[in-house]
């Protein structure tokens, strides 16, 4: 109804713009070649991946094994590190990004002090995403290597840890790659969270107050859940980036096409995979590459446009709640 | 007699219970104090890997920063010395190519989503696939431009990965553009369609002057993103030892050199790759705080 009202106004302006308008046709062209962007990157990736989807069809994304060389294409372990990663990665980031997010949100520091960490996030969203893995080899394989061989003996005989950190402890492994994708996605989370919060609107707050809660009771009971579909809309998001974050993965994460129970043994996403072999690719390698390719492009552009409808959700109703 | 009994219970059943509501009230602060607590050193601790980061990239990038790095070509497996003047040079004119390719429709897309039909399908088309677009993992520009670029034309090239950049950056720049758009007041169209101009005389002479500012952030912005990026380009301009003669031969960029180079056994090369580093985050720094400066200025 808005849209309409809005369309009949603009209409009226319109009225006024008279002349053939070359301009419009250049601007209307390269608006109609954006969108044609996305459905040639999706068109293009199947049909390079066309060979390798009618020779394996399905089988493809259960089969848990890869050898190039003996013409075996299986990508099961590689989806299962990507959401194992990525979910892990996850664990770790929501609550820190949301405390952050709080932090930020509420007055327990000086304006300053917030500024600065504000920065601080930020500057994590710019260092280059090779530079997380440099470091990452330099200090987070050695310190989860030491976790790990303490970790191995400790959870020796308690069941589902004794799974998850079996032995031998690897530098290069899932945990390793987990940790710096949580930090790489931090930002994120929190600054979308941020939004959602700051957009609360100030009365319930107040009201909270009014009736005697004390500043966590308001935030736990009455701004965190008014703010949560942003900070789903954040999560989604969030984890749409951890899925395609590659560079750091591929330099940490091991690469190996073993499936494993263990975070402490090395595993591979469908990105590092992508950055690792299409380089020295033939023939059927390519096509399935292609594939793989293709798997994460949907399941990327599934979860974001479940993090855009959630978001586009919570805008309408923070609307409705002013 | 009664009442006498009465009398002491009473004040002993009042005291239990504002005791007890004292004792709520003083866990409710403690909640909230320990809370607090918590929430404020989560914040600090995000400070740590950052200032790591900075610390080491400092620490083992600057012994070999000097004027030599620009000048000089890669080391060889096990050489020492050397630099990496050829990925510096490669990394720029690939983000130009990107910049080149991608800012014209990411402008004019802007222009036609927020000036001649914002409310069209085509503008809510555009707006969907531009946020999706941010959403597609770098890396699949990379395989994008490998079987666009790559493989029809038989090589990889520095083309090849400017392509692979561009399609990265274009969203970024249609969005900031958009917000650019948006941020021009409408008094301006107004008064200028007042004085009879037409629908281009508009754009061209009031409404992008006015958004030029906030546009070139966005520029800036979508620079520093694509500087930093490895994933597009290890497939695509892949690398070269030399320096570069054509766009249509593998260039050298510093975050491939920095990827290839953190994983060999070398020592002096894995120095270098800190040097490199610390060049890169630089230039992403200076190019996030132009994009800053330049927004402020507005």
């Amino acid at each position: 109804m808005a849209d309409q009202t809005a369309g009949i106004e603009q209409g009226g302006i319109k009225a006024f713009r008279k002349g053939p308008d070359l301009f419009r046709v250049l601007c209307w062209v390269a608006s109609a070649a954006t969108v044609a962007t996305l459905a040639w990157i999706i068109v293009e990736i199947t049909h390079q991946s066309w060979p390798a989807i009618r020779e394996s069809g399905l089988g493809f994304l259960f089969g848990d094994k890869w050898i190039p060389n003996r013409g075996i294409f299986g990508v099961l372990p590689f989806l299962i590190g990507t959401a194992v990663s990525s979910l892990i990665a996850l664990l770790f980031a929501l609550p820190l990004g949301l405390a952050i997010a709080i932090f930020l949100s509420e007055d327990f520091l000086p304006l300053p002090i917030r500024q600065a960490i504000r920065f601080t996030v930020e500057m994590l969203a710019a260092i280059p995403s090779v530079v997380y893995g440099l470091w990452g080899i330099a200090v987070v394989i050695p310190l989860v290597q030491i976790f790990g061989s303490w970790a191995v003996v400790a959870f020796e005989n308690i069941p589902v840890l004794n799974t998850l950190f079996a032995p031998p402890a690897y530098g290069n492994s899932m945990l390793t790659a987990s940790l710096v994708l949580a930090l790489m996605i931090l930002p994120t989370i929190t600054a979308i969270s941020r939004t959602a919060l700051v957009a609360v609107p100030g009365t319930l707050r107040e009201g909270a107050y009014a009736l005697g809660a004390t500043r966590w009771e308001a935030i736990l009971g009455v701004i965190v859940p008014t703010a949560a579909p942003g900070i789903v809309a954040a999560t989604i998001l969030a984890l749409g980036r951890a899925m395609g974050e590659t560079m750091a993965i591929a330099m940490l994460i091991g690469n190996s096409s073993r499936l494993t129970s263990s975070l402490l043994a090395p595993a591979g996403t469908l990105a590092g995979l992508l950055a690792n072999q299409f380089g020295e690719a033939e023939g059927m390698q390519v096509s399935s590459l292609m594939y793989a390719a293709l798997l994460l492009v949907a399941m990327t552009l599934l979860v974001n446009m479940a993090g855009e409808f959630v978001l586009r959700y919570t805008q309408k109703r923070t609307a409705g709640i002013r | 007699m009664s009442s006498a009994i009465a009398t002491p219970e009473k004040p002993v059943h009042k005291d239990f219970f504002h005791k007890a509501r004292e004792a709520r009230s003083g866990f409710r602060s403690l909640v909230n104090r320990v809370l607090s607590v918590l929430c404020v050193t989560l914040a600090f601790l995000a400070l740590i890997p950052l200032l790591s980061i900075i610390f080491l990239v400092l620490k083992k990038g600057l012994p070999l920063l000097n004027w030599s790095v620009f000048t000089e070509l890669p080391p060889a497996a096990g050489q020492v010395g050397g630099g990496f003047g050829n990925a510096v040079v490669g990394t720029l004119l690939m983000v130009g190519v990107a910049l080149v390719l991608a800012t014209p429709f990411g402008i004019l897309s802007a222009i036609y989503v927020n000036e001649y039909a914002p409310y069209s399908r085509l503008a809510n088309a555009v707006r969907f696939v531009a946020k999706l677009l941010t959403g597609i993992p770098s890396i699949i520009c990379g395989v994008f431009a490998y079987a666009v670029i790559v493989l029809t034309t038989g090589g990889f090239s520095a083309w090849a990965g400017g392509f692979a950049l561009a399609i990265l950056i274009l969203p970024t720049i249609l969005l900031t553009a958009e917000q650019a758009l948006i941020g021009v007041s409408k008094a301006y169209r107004e008064a200028s369609y007042g004085l009879g101009a037409t629908n281009f005389q508009t754009i061209w002479r009031i409404v992008l002057p006015d958004a030029l500012p906030a546009m070139m952030t966005g520029i800036m912005l979508a620079v520093a993103r694509a500087a930093g990026e490895t994933a597009p380009l290890i497939f695509t301009a892949l690398f070269s030892q030399y320096w570069i003669q054509s766009l249509k031969e593998p260039t050298a960029s510093l975050s491939v050199l920095i990827y290839n180079f953190s994983t060999v056994p070398f020592p002096h090369q894995i120095q270098m790759a800190w040097t490199a580093s610390l060049v890169l985050v630089i230039l992403v720094t200076i190019a996030n705080i132009s994009a800053q400066i330049v927004f402020r200025k507005k």
